[in-house]
């Protein structure tokens, strides 16, 4: 293992209220409060002037697609855009095929993850059988397995008394629940923010109410039961009333938000441009700006990209027929910080903490700090580098990203899981 | 000012200037088509290909006719003929019918946003015949020139839409044509069916069929489909007709010379009695024939024609 001096860098760790320019060591793939002597004049120099050292980022909420549809993505190709946006944890969702509703795929997941991932790839499980909301999966085993959380994520429960049973159960085994808020009945044939656009163009709208009810009926069942529902990438301005009222009383439910929701609007729908259609939908300026003021006042707890890849011919349909979801790693890191830190003015710390400590501290996982003896889970970034992001010479497997062409500001440039470099000057090491 | 655009894919993107146009070169057509020999050489030795991937009759044998008074060979695809039924995508059946040398292609789909989207990857014309609930621009073209020939201008006439404007392709395509044209228009129906959206599209909204019938000198009724009622848009077609049917009674608010419009097909005492759909306010029969000229029209300008050179040969 080697002995790394990173010197000079901004070090930012939420998680020690740390900000100042200044030395970082690594050793025996963990953070060292300094080193001695001899170990300096062996250790490998990383100048870092003018870079940002964070905690490595965290995402909990990816889709790596394995097993069953790895010509989208895989776990060794998702990882390594991981890396190369910074992120040294990521958390993937089990709606694959098979999908993950029992403990020998999440083996299976954990298998490939040992062979071929240069990230932390943290797996999680269903709530109900096959993902039909129908009957509990084997929650149990698949905590045994290894998930850190139980999800239907994109098929969410219907029946509130199954949640209601999957909320006192999970809990049980302290399992978050992570659910994607979405009211079917309201959504059938759906593609669209429902509102002044989806009229315009003619397509089907898919109304914040649907993501509200669940919402709301998910603050109700946290409340009643105990048990911690994350409720994934919010929308609606109306949800996060929701939360925040409900975070009030003290329930125990934590909300993320998306890169995306914060950036872009139902107007970008304008041309039928699938790279834009997702699920929940693009909302309106009055939504947009309801999630970042939930940001700013903790409403909610954290970004997350919903990372979804998509092969270009997958996406290249009409817009009806295309499948919901764009790339999220490569380009989560600059897209907050355009909107969160220069748009918004919210300090940097702030933001690292939203992608680094708080959803650490959500999965209860023993990241998103640089603290002395943690493992050496590190990003250097420079905020101010301009970079133009060509989504197809990423290192996602696919390259259906709103932000493919676009000129970014902030870039990655070397992160460490366990004081190994995996990424730096562009490339996957 | 030349006619520089090659597809026809909105409404909402021609300008008023466009519009007039595609009605003037309409008003030539339309000479032609009552003559004993109906047809013009203008596009003698193209092809059109009307891809119709949803089902269609008045549109696509009026576009087929279109097209052969104009001496195009026109081939009709349907989309239980197409490849699309054995998993062929969009691109790629347009491009086969590229490769096979057609020289426009006119789409009729389901999907919204469908023609713009071949439009990004073809090099020859496309004519939106119908998108989804997107918008139906021929049809609004052609129902803006029959109110034209009636009305003269309809510059501040008030012009009632009646029925389901949420799901209407065609309810879109007037609205743009008729806010151009500076119209008033009220569009009229069910809440569920009228979203309220659509006053940002420059339109009043109502529910009150009376007030909005008043003095009105049109009224466009638009078909109430029963697929509508199990997705609980509506109680029943039995209470739709009562409170939104247009009858003798509820005809005699409008203006005294009001035209009352449908564009087919009709479902007689549902949306309209049957005696009014065949009354002498009805120019629903003059619709369809106006259906020809003006897609004879915009066939002849996206090939490249010019609107001052529709100088048809005498018979």
């Amino acid at each position: 293992m080697s002995t790394f001096w990173i010197q000079n860098a901004r070090i930012i760790d939420p998680a020690a209220k740390r900000d100042a320019v200044g030395d970082l060591y690594i050793s025996d793939g963990k953070f060292v409060a300094t080193l001695s002597a001899a170990a300096k004049k062996r250790a490998k120099k990383i100048d870092a002037t003018g870079l940002v050292a964070c905690p490595g980022l965290i995402d909990v909420h990816v889709h790596f697609r394995e097993p069953g549809q790895t010509h989208k993505e895989t776990i060794a190709t998702g990882s390594r855009a991981a890396a190369a946006g910074g992120f040294t944890t990521v958390v993937c969702m089990p709606n694959t095929a098979p999908v993950a509703d029992n403990a020998g795929t999440i083996q299976l997941i954990n298998d490939s993850v040992r062979r071929d991932a240069v990230v932390r790839v943290l797996p999680t499980g269903c709530i109900t059988v096959g993902m039909k909301g129908a009957a509990l999966a084997p929650i149990g085993s698949l905590k045994r397995a290894g998930v850190v959380a139980i999800t239907d994520d994109g098929d969410c429960v219907q029946s509130n008394e199954l949640m209601r049973r999957a909320c006192e159960y999970a809990k049980m085994f302290d399992l978050p629940i992570m659910d994607h808020c979405q009211d079917h009945s309201m959504t059938v044939g759906a593609v669209m923010n429902e509102g002044v656009m989806s009229t315009r163009l003619g397509l089907r709208g898919w109304p914040n109410a649907a993501e509200d009810l669940i919402v709301a009926r998910n603050a109700i069942l946290s409340e009643h039961t105990g048990a911690h529902i994350h409720l994934q990438h919010i929308s609606s301005r109306h949800s996060v009333d929701i939360i925040r009222r409900a975070k009030a009383r003290g329930v125990k439910i934590t909300a993320e938000a998306t890169p995306h929701h914060i950036a872009l609007t139902d107007e970008s729908l304008a041309t039928y441009d699938t790279h834009f259609k997702m699920n929940p939908p693009l909302r309106t300026e009055e939504d947009r700006r309801a999630i970042i003021a939930g940001l700013r006042d903790g409403t909610i707890d954290i970004i997350a990209t919903d990372h979804a890849p998509h092969t270009d011919y997958e996406k290249d349909k009409e817009f009806d027929f295309a499948p919901n979801g764009i790339l999220g790693l490569e380009t989560a890191l600059p897209v907050t910080l355009a909107i969160l830190v220069r748009q918004e003015k919210f300090k940097l710390p702030f933001v690292i903490d939203l992608m680094t400590r708080r959803p650490a501290q959500l999965l209860g996982l023993p990241a998103g700090t640089l603290a002395a003896g943690a493992a050496a889970d590190l990003c250097l970034f420079n905020p101010n580098e301009d970079w133009t992001y060509d989504a197809k010479a990423g290192f996602s497997k696919s390259s259906n990203s709103p932000w493919h062409g676009a000129t970014l500001t902030g870039r990655v440039k070397t992160t460490f899981v366990g004081g190994k470099i995996v990424f730096a000057q562009g490339k996957i090491l | 000012m030349p006619w520089t655009r090659r597809h026809l894919l909105t409404i909402e993107e021609l300008s008023l200037a466009e519009i007039g146009q595609i009605h003037a070169t309409a008003t030539a057509f339309k000479k032609i088509l009552g003559r004993s020999v109906k047809k013009v050489p203008a596009l003698r030795g193209k092809t059109i290909v009307n891809l119709f991937l949803e089902p269609s009759t008045r549109t696509r044998m009026a576009f087929d006719m279109a097209a052969k008074r104009l001496s195009a060979d026109v081939i009709s695809l349907d989309g239980a003929s197409s490849s699309t039924t054995k998993g062929e995508t969009l691109r790629d059946t347009a491009e086969n019918i590229r490769a096979l040398g057609a020289d426009m292609i006119i789409l009729r789909h389901a999907a919204a946003g469908s023609p713009l989207y071949l439009s990004k990857f073809l090099d020859i014309p496309v004519i939106n015949a119908g998108d989804g609930a997107h918008e139906h621009p021929t049809q609004g073209l052609l129902d803006t020139f029959t109110m034209l020939e009636h009305l003269g201008s309809l510059k501040g006439r008030k012009v009632v839409i009646l029925g389901d404007i949420l799901f209407s392709r065609v309810a879109r395509s007037n609205i743009h044509a008729l806010t151009k044209l500076g119209a008033a228009v009220t569009l009229v129906g069910p809440s569920t069916l009228v979203p309220h959206w659509f006053t940002d599209l420059g339109v009043k909204v109502s529910h009150d069929l009376r007030s909005a019938l008043a003095d009105a000198e049109v009224v466009m009724l638009l078909r109430i489909q029963h697929e509508r009622q199990s997705s609980g848009h509506f109680p029943s077609l039995g209470e739709y007709t009562s409170m939104f049917g247009l009858n003798k009674t509820r005809a005699s608010w409008l203006n005294p010379k009001a035209i009352i419009m449908h564009p087919g097909p009709i479902n007689r005492g549902v949306e309209i009695d049957s005696e009014l759909a065949d009354g002498d306010r009805s120019v629903i029969l003059e619709q369809v024939t106006n259906g020809i000229a003006v897609r004879m029209a915009v066939l002849y300008l996206c090939s490249g024609g010019q609107p001052e050179s529709v100088m048809p040969a005498s018979a």
